[in-house]
């Protein structure tokens, strides 16, 4: 059967109205958060993962999928009115985007943002759905020590390759993979690290790591910068609608955004913000009104906005294909896969075909869904803007905390999320990215068992890790990927690392 | 910002705080040793076993903790913004309150004492005002998820009241 079969059949699996309310429901919450600064796609999955033990598996991931999608959306709008990206991957948006609403365009631009992430999300979903297929194939060759090399692809470009700092974005990873290790090594069910606690036993959950570092950490850290002021929130004024010029000056940027966005994100290369900027600089250079830029250019907008949403869709294709999570948020809904005993990966594809492809027409769906949910009803998120800090911060850990009690209602749990908050946020005190320790603690546990198994295979012989040719060229890539930066640092060239910082939240 | 950029003349003193992150970080790897040199023996044929990547971790974590501790002496740190501890210390001591009386007092209650206090680290002073609406809220919440959701939400005397 070919691509379309597949896909004609996932939309099937996607049109069961059962299917379409979590879908809806995934999108409308993944707006509500995108546009809520401080809240993002990851931290809501996270909280959502213990809510929905009941539901079943496609169901459920339908809705993660929806509200990574609809986090994307709704980012945009938070950066256009507010000036405080929801969410990382909008920082380019608000550059331009901000500037428009403060010259009344404000309504052009939401439009821009929220037409060029439809037609960005459909393109780069049918990419996903075309390429899938043949990273599967290629998979299908990846033995142990190929995924194992992967993995330390992964790990070199999430924690190191990008944002300001080697050395703390790998202390980062670093915690994640010593939090990994903790509870019953999976190969021999000797314990590891728990000293006695059985509440240690099963490991350390990621979802109570997840939501301790992005909501409490995060919470405390904004509590601790005391009062600076209220943020202004633009109103939109006269049309949301684009005149012919915009339209004009939109579609070649969402274009370009989306076969710039796409790659980056399906590429093991860490989130989507790396896609907003490229895209960024390349309508910068490309643009007809070089003087509008820095003072609202729709270019600057429309392009950004469509490679955030390309990116977003290409994280899922390492993510389904090969069962690598590329971002916090990829991370966290491996977390969901696995929590009902799912392991992405091209077998997923062989064994569970409706679910794979019900969740990438799913997709689709969500796209119309939130292009209807953004222009239409663009005020009613507005009015989220105007929630007052205070009440949003306490609701924001009333149901951090649910998520942890719904799932283990014990002290022993609450303390653990207390710990990793304070943790969470004394690492941002310091400047240490958050994403490398939960996809070192999701991934760490993976990467060991093929490491071990590849050795196993060797009988300890570690050459084995380098004689494969496929090995060797990633493990290639990673050292490069950790070292060109490094030299670049040392040259006092790192502000462009640091512009591109993979800091998800 | 990296060395040579900008002349050294008062990022010569060394950084305590990102010493002391570096000690940490050499008595975590301490402790993964020390842990997992209990295992050994265990690593059966082919040398590798559960106690390999833990100590790869541990090496690297050494590594690390020099690593880091080099740059403190450098002064290679990013300068840390001001931090309030005040508002902090409530959500803290919120979550503290959640945590002790969340079994005895149900959800409901608990909760509410956590929302009120972090409104309170935000800047919301009115506790009397505050608490009794975190406890409604939280009791709708409760509501919605342990009744409607199935979510196994410890119920406490509030709850126990109406279901």
């Amino acid at each position: 059967m070919g691509t379309f079969d597949f896909l004609l059949q996932g939309l099937m699996v996607a049109a069961q109205p059962m299917n379409l309310l979590y879908a809806l429901i995934g999108v409308t919450l993944g707006t509500a958060v995108g546009v809520l600064p401080g809240i993002g796609p990851a931290l809501t999955v996270a909280l959502l993962l213990p809510v929905t033990y009941q539901l079943d598996p496609a169901g459920s991931l339908i809705m993660f999928a929806g509200i990574y999608y609809g986090g994307m959306y709704g980012g945009s709008t938070t950066s256009i009115l507010l000036n405080t990206p929801g969410e990382s991957a909008s920082i380019v948006t608000a550059l331009e985007g901000n500037k428009m609403a403060r010259a009344g365009r404000g309504g052009p631009a939401l439009a821009t943002a929220a037409i060029g992430s439809f037609v960005a999300g459909l393109i780069a979903t049918m990419g996903l759905a075309f390429v899938a297929p043949y990273i599967v194939k290629l998979a299908l060759v990846f033995g142990p020590r190929e995924y194992f090399a992967l993995m330390v692809l992964a790990f070199v470009t999430v924690s190191s390759a990008f944002g300001d700092s080697a050395l703390r974005g790998l202390t980062s990873l670093f915690v994640g993979l010593t939090l990994a290790i903790i509870g019953i090594d999976q190969l021999t069910g000797q314990t590891r690290l728990s000293f006695g606690v059985p509440d240690l036993l099963d490991g350390i959950e990621v979802t109570t790591v997840a939501v301790a570092m992005f909501a409490i950490g995060e919470s405390l850290f904004i509590a601790a910068q005391g009062d600076r002021g209220p943020d202004r929130v633009e109103a939109v004024r006269g049309s949301v609608w684009m005149n012919a010029a915009d339209w004009a000056r939109s579609w070649k940027p969402w274009l370009r955004g989306t076969f710039i966005g796409f790659p980056i994100g399906a590429m093991p290369a860490g989130g989507a913000e790396i896609g907003t900027f490229l895209s960024y600089a390349t309508e910068k250079r490309l643009t007809k009104h070089p003087e509008e830029f820095g003072n609202g250019a729709i270019e600057g907008v429309a392009g950004p906005e469509a490679a955030n949403n390309a990116s977003a869709a290409g994280t899922l294709v390492p993510l389904l294909t090969l069962g690598l999570p590329t971002t916090a948020t990829a991370a966290i809904m491996l977390a969901g896969f696995q929590q009902f005993g799912l392991q992405p990966g091209p077998l997923l594809f062989a064994t569970n075909p409706q679910l794979v492809w019900g969740l990438i027409a799913s997709l689709l769906i969500a796209n119309f869904m939130l292009l209807v949910l953004n222009l239409p009803l663009i005020g009613l998120w507005v009015r989220l803007l105007t929630i007052p800090k205070p009440w949003l911060y306490a609701g924001i850990l009333l149901f951090a905390t649910l998520g942890t009690i719904g799932a283990n209602p014990s002290v022993f749990e609450l303390g653990m999320l207390l710990a990793f908050g304070l943790l969470g946020y004394v690492m941002r005190v310091f400047g240490y990215p958050i994403a490398p320790v939960v996809v070192g603690l999701i991934l760490g546990p993976l990467a060991e068992q093929q490491l071990r198994r590849a050795l196993s295979i060797s009988q300890g012989d570690v050459t084995v890790l380098f004689t494969s040719p496929i090995a060797a060229v990633l493990l290639v890539i990673a050292a490069l990927a950790f070292l060109v930066p490094l030299i670049m640092r040392a040259r006092g060239r790192g502000e462009v690392l640091t512009q591109l910082a993979a800091s998800e939240d | 910002m990296t060395k040579g950029t900008h002349p050294s003349t008062q990022t010569r003193r060394p950084d305590w705080a990102a010493l002391t992150i570096a000690a940490v970080l050499a008595v975590i790897a301490g402790l993964i040793f020390w842990d997992v040199s209990r295992l050994i023996g265990l690593a059966g044929y082919s040398q590798v076993g559960p106690t390999t990547v833990p100590y790869a971790i541990a090496c690297c974590l050494i590594g690390l903790a020099v690593w880091t501790a080099a740059e403190a002496l450098r002064g290679d740190f990013p300068e840390r913004d001001h931090q309030e501890i005040g508002p902090a210390a409530w959500i803290v001591g919120g979550l503290v309150a959640q945590m002790l009386l969340l079994n005895t007092l149900g959800f409901s209650i608990a909760t509410g004492i956590l929302f009120a206090l972090t409104a309170r680290g935000f800047g919301k002073r009115k506790l009397w005002l505050s608490v009794p609406i975190g406890i409604a809220f939280s009791f709708v919440v409760w509501v919605i998820f342990a009744k409607l959701l199935q979510l196994s939400l410890p119920a406490g005397p509030l709850e126990r009241l109406f279901f």
